[in-house]
């Protein structure tokens, strides 16, 4: 049912007023009192909340909002004024999977543009659309940071990078498949959009330690200075937050830190 | 004479595990907030307006003067935000600081909350970086157990704390007190000012908020001090930057290098053009700062230099594009950008960039029309320092910039549609199977 429309409007359906079950609410109050503890007024905690709310329905739901509203001493209207202008807060069901395909200009050029064509015809859905099962909402997304790795997807807000259309229609079928996929720099798995959205509510979900801390283009002008030897200057301290390499000579010396070859 | 590159923030990124605390307390991690913590606030401060940095964020503000900047104590909170919202289309050096090495961003927040008298910091991350956001609870999770943070931050009884806040999807928000507005919980619209943050920033207090490089950047000047971080850069430029290098180079990644480097040398480092085509156009500090060309490339890479040249430093995100590229289609995606994420606050940027867009589709569509180029300049000069923030501002730069290197492009949009000057298939990084038919892929239809 590819058909959801972003109209720009809160979705609002019927079931989406049903009350939280006691436990789920309980549960909701908790963590809600957590988020706005880490504020001094407690109206910064909007933003979390409705990501704590999105963890729960898999969207800004109607009950979140009157939830969110009710535990800042907020009106309805103001709560969804605010969900209504962040893309990341979504108006109707999402999939369990967003994959974002980014058509940023440069992306787009290196590649992306064919990705999103390729994919949206394999999976026949457009931009914010979901599949049938449930599974992968498809979305374009805007320049996400990592543009030496274009053309760039995010599936969750986790990093795929050096994408082609093949690998990215792989990523879908694979989380279709209900299979663990793991991002180029992310945790050892991609999460579900509930989970997801629970860490982004400021809940971490322990896998900090996971996966790489850079990849290779980030290290790639660290790898060249490494074999040329080159080092910043000497500071103050002497060890140099730099380097220990003597500073003042034109040719640096190449010091124990030249990891190259 | 400083080395070509020069690895500060980026020199261990290598390590495994370098975004840990034991790993950047074995690279000397936390000996500048050991030091800060025996200085005199104003003397840091003093420290860091002495070193010359300007705000690496994209406006160049000296970080110092900023500092001094903000209202007198008055006993009431003060308090420092990062703007971690890296979002300029071509930005990619802070998110891979952070998710590498954020406890040089969390030394960094330490040492400068003690300096400006905050107890209580913010770290506003873009949400659509679950992984980095992860990194940073973690980094503050830890810092806080081996007492660099908390209300009693190296034994001396300085209190300093830190929420990192996760954003969730706006580009705006980048604006500084968008940002401020978007943490107060509300929608991302830009405050007038004066008042500046410095007066009345974050619930209305004295407020600085920086750009995650900079304050990064503040634990090496205190360690090794301010006359280091001086003989690195220009003068007028100080110290050292993570260059950005993406698009049609053999090896996109990231430099770290003093400030004044040329494009000439950045692209020699990354492997020189991809598959030996011609380069075209870049942008020296993201899509919001007018274009360069190859005359451009002996530019030095500071504040003044690009200034003069006719753009601007920016964030150091070198986008590179080579002869296969439609500048139209380059600038028209662009347009869709600025005008999906215009906040609608004010009416040059709200309505401007929606005309844009439209005339920029056509064009691209080869279905300009002939005053089309004429009322594309007329409208960005309507937009151009008579709207709210510099959103605004910024949409008209790639297209005043293309307009004046690429004219003929633009004309060439009146007849001919870009996909067929320029076929999209030849631009692309990956290959491609046994050629298909020549199919233009959408353009942004819905957002």
């Amino acid at each position: 049912m590819a058909g959801h429309d972003a109209s720009g409007h809160l979705h609002v359906s019927a079931e989406s007023k049903a009350p939280y079950d006691e436990e789920t609410l309980a549960r909701l109050h908790v963590d809600a009192a957590e988020v706005i503890s880490r504020y001094p007024q407690k109206r910064s905690a909007l933003l979390p909340l409705l990501h704590l709310v999105q963890s729960v329905d898999g969207y800004v739901a109607g009950r979140g909002v009157s939830f969110c509203a009710e535990v800042l001493g907020l009106t309805e209207a103001e709560v969804s004024g605010v969900a209504t202008f962040y893309t990341q807060y979504k108006r109707h069901p999402n999939g369990d999977y967003t994959v974002g395909v980014c058509t940023n200009t440069l992306c787009a050029i290196m590649g992306g543009d064919l990705i999103f064509d390729r994919v949206s015809e394999h999976l026949g859905i457009g931009h914010d659309e979901t599949t049938e099962d449930g599974k992968i909402t498809l979305e374009r997304v805007e320049c996400n940071a990592a543009c030496d790795y274009a053309p760039v997807v995010m599936a969750n807000w986790e990093f795929f990078d050096n994408q082609t259309p093949e690998s990215t229609i792989g990523l879908v079928d694979e989380l279709r498949a209900g299979a663990d996929v793991r991002p180029t720099r992310g945790a050892d798995k991609v999460c579900t959009f509930k989970e997801v959205s629970r860490v982004l509510a400021g809940f971490p979900d322990g896998r900090a330690d996971e996966g790489v801390g850079a990849g290779p283009a980030s290290l790639l002008g660290l790898r060249i200075a490494k074999d040329h030897g080159w080092v910043a200057p000497e500071g103050a301290s002497g060890s140099s937050n730099g380097s220990s390499a003597a500073s003042s000579s034109l040719t640096s010396t190449s010091d124990g830190k030249d990891g190259s070859k | 004479m400083t080395d070509t590159l020069t690895p500060i923030l980026t020199k261990f990124w290598d390590d495994p595990q370098s975004w840990t605390l034991a790993t950047y307390e074995r690279h000397d991690g936390y000996k500048a907030l050991t030091r800060a913590l025996t200085m005199e606030p104003q003397a840091i401060i003093d420290a860091v307006k002495d070193s010359s940095i300007r705000g690496r964020g994209g406006a160049g503000f000296p970080t110092g003067m900023k500092w001094s900047f903000m209202s007198p104590p008055d006993g009431g909170p003060r308090y420092l935000v990062v703007n971690a919202d890296e979002s300029e289309p071509g930005t990619c050096k802070d998110i891979p600081l952070m998710m590498a090495n954020p406890h040089s961003l969390i030394e960094g927040v330490a040492i400068s909350s003690y300096a400006i008298g905050c107890e209580h910091a913010f770290i506003y991350l873009r949400g659509e970086v679950v992984h980095v956001y992860r990194r940073l609870l973690r980094a503050v999770e830890e810092a806080r157990a081996a007492g660099y943070l908390g209300d009693n931050v190296g034994g001396k009884g300085v209190k300093v704390d830190i929420t990192v806040h996760a954003g969730a999807g706006a580009y705006i928000c980048g604006e500084e007190t968008a940002l401020l507005d978007s943490l107060e919980g509300r929608r991302g619209q830009p405050r007038l000012k004066p008042p500046f943050p410095g007066a009345a920033g974050l619930y209305a207090r004295p407020t600085s908020v920086n750009n995650v490089e900079s304050i990064a950047s503040v634990p090496g000047i205190i360690l090794e001090g301010s006359d280091w971080f001086k003989g690195m850069g220009t003068e007028k430029s100080t110290g050292f930057g993570i260059f950005s290098l993406s698009g049609h180079v053999t090896n996109p990644g990231q430099f770290e290098a003093p400030l004044g480097i040329t494009m000439r040398e950045l692209i020699e480092l990354a492997g020189g053009m991809r598959g030996g085509r011609k380069l075209k156009f870049w942008t020296p500090g993201g899509s919001s700062t007018p274009i360069f060309t190859e005359e451009h490339l002996d530019v030095p890479l500071d504040f003044d230099s690009v200034a003069a040249a006719g753009s601007m430093l920016g964030t150091r995100a070198l986008q590179v594009f080579d002869e296969t590229v439609s500048v139209v289609r380059a600038v028209a995606r662009w347009t869709d950008f600025y005008a999906h994420e215009s906040c609608g606050k004010c009416t040059p940027c709200r309505e401007g960039t929606w005309w844009l867009r439209q005339i920029m589709n056509r064009i691209e569509a080869g279905e300009g029309t002939q005053d089309d180029i004429d009322k594309l300049v007329d409208i960005c000069d309507n937009i151009l320092g008579r709207s709210f923030c510099a959103l605004g501002d910024a949409a008209t730069s790639p297209i005043t910039s293309a307009v004046k290197y690429f004219r003929e492009e633009f004309e060439a949009g009146m007849t001919t549609p870009a996909h067929e000057l320029f076929p999209p298939e030849k631009s692309v990084l990956f290959e491609l199977p046994a050629p298909t038919t020549s199919k233009e892929s959408s353009g942004m239809v819905s957002a």
